[in-house]
C-alpha cells in the first residue's frame, strides 16, 4: 500500500501498545508514511523510543505540552529534520485522576485549567507551530470522546473534548485558507492506559460492546483505519469533521429493550 | 490449576518488565523490587486481566503490590 508514500509526519502521544495513536502510527507506516514521535517524561520515553524503532523511526523528541517554549522547539527541530510535513495526529490529554470519578461538580479550578491546557488548547498551540512548516494540503487529527452527552465520570474531560471539538472547527476554518485539513477522531471506548483512568471505564467498554449498532467495541486499529483516511489525500475534501469510528454507539436513541445489561 | 496461575502470572510479570522469570518470586514487590514504575503497573493489571479472562477493579488493582496479591487475587476469581 502506497498511500502516505512520501509523506512525513509527527505522532504525539503514544504511551504503549495499546495506544490509540500507536494504531494509527501502524496503519501509517504500512501505507508508506515517515514518522517522527514525542514522549513525556522517562517512563514514557523507554516505551515510546522502543515503539518507534518498530517503524523504524529514530525521530523521537522530549516534548511537554504544558510547556509552549517546548512546543514551538519541537517544532524548530522537525524543520531541520525534515524542512517539512505532511501531517500531525494529536493524542494528548490529562487530567487528575481523582478528578474523573464522581460528580463533575467538584472539579477543582487547578486542574479544569491544567486540564483544558493539555487536552485542549495545546492542539491549538501544536497546530499554529505545526502550520509553520506543513505543506499546503497537509492535514491534522485530533482524538475526542463523546462530548455531545454527558459519560459517568469522564467529567471534566468531557467539557475539554467538548471544547478541542470546537477548536477543530475554528482551526479548520483558519487553516482552511492555507489549504490544511483539521479533523478529529470520536472514537467508542478502548482499554488503554489513559482509559484506565477514567472510573468504572470497564462498565463503558461493556455498554458499548452491548448497545452499539454493531454490537462489539471498537479497537485501535479500527480507528487507525479511519485516521489513515482523514490524514491521506482521500479525504481531501474533508475538513473540520468529529468522525464517529465507535461503532455507531452515538447514534443509538435508545438501547435494544431485550439487550438491557 | 494454582501452580498454572501462579507460572503464566510470572511469565507475564518477566515479559512486561524485560526480566528473568527467576528473578520474579511471590514476595517480590512490583515496583521495590522488579523495578516497576507506575505506568508498568497499571499495564500489568490490564495484562492479567486480558490473560485470565478476569477484571481487576481500580481499587482491587491499588491492592496489588507483590507477585503473590497478584496470583492470589486471580486464584481467587477463578475458584
Amino acid at each position: 500500500m502506497s498511500l502516505m508514500k512520501g509523506k512525513k509526519g509527527l505522532i504525539m502521544g503514544v504511551a504503549n501498545e495499546r495506544s490509540i495513536a500507536w494504531g494509527i502510527s501502524q496503519k501509517l507506516a504500512e501505507a508508506g508514511a515517515e514518522l517522527a514521535f514525542t514522549y513525556l517524561g522517562d517512563a514514557l520515553k523507554k516505551r515510546v523510543i522502543p515503539l518507534a524503532e518498530k517503524l523504524n523511526s529514530k525521530a523521537t523528541f522530549s516534548c511537554d505540552v504544558e510547556n509552549k517554549e517546548e512546543v514551538i522547539k519541537l517544532f524548530e527541530d522537525i524543520k531541520s529534520q525534515w524542512e517539512q510535513i505532511d501531517f500531525v495526529v494529536h493524542a494528548v490529554a490529562f487530567s487528575d485522576k481523582s478528578e474523573l470519578s464522581g460528580e463533575y461538580l467538584n472539579t477543582t479550578r487547578e486542574n479544569f485549567l491544567r486540564s483544558m491546557l493539555i487536552s485542549c488548547f495545546s492542539f491549538t498551540e501544536v497546530a499554529k507551530e505545526a502550520s509553520k512548516i506543513m505543506k499546503e494540503g497537509g492535514s491534522m487529527l485530533t482524538l475526542t470522546y463523546e462530548s455531545t452527552k454527558a459519560i459517568p465520570n469522564y467529567n471534566v474531560m468531557g467539557v475539554c473534548k467538548s471544547a478541542l471539538e470546537a477548536s477543530v472547527k475554528y482551526l479548520a476554518r483558519d487553516l482552511g485558507a492555507k489549504g490544511m485539513r483539521v479533523n478529529a477522531i470520536s472514537a467508542g471506548p478502548i482499554k488503554t492506559l489513559a482509559a484506565s483512568a477514567i472510573g468504572d471505564a470497564k462498565f463503558l467498554y461493556k455498554w458499548n460492546e452491548d448497545h452499539s449498532f454493531l454490537k462489539r467495541n471498537v479497537d485501535i486499529h479500527d480507528v487507525g483505519n479511519s485516521a489513515l483516511y482523514l490524514l491521506s489525500d482521500l479525504a481531501n475534501g474533508v475538513t473540520g469533521e468529529i468522525h464517529y469510528v465507535d461503532a455507531g454507539y452515538n447514534k443509538v436513541g435508545m438501547p435494544d429493550p431485550k439487550n438491557i445489561t | 490449576m494454582s501452580d498454572d496461575i501462579s507460572s503464566k502470572v510470572k511469565k507475564i510479570v518477566a515479559d512486561h518488565l524485560g526480566i528473568d522469570e527467576a528473578k520474579v518470586q511471590e514476595d517480590s514487590s512490583f515496583i521495590d523490587d522488579l523495578g516497576a514504575d507506575s505506568l508498568d503497573t497499571v499495564e500489568l493489571v490490564m495484562a492479567f486481566e486480558e490473560e485470565f479472562g478476569s477484571e481487576i477493579s481500580d481499587s482491587q488493582a491499588e491492592k496489588i503490590l507483590t507477585v503473590g496479591d497478584a496470583i492470589k487475587f486471580i486464584e481467587g476469581k477463578a475458584n
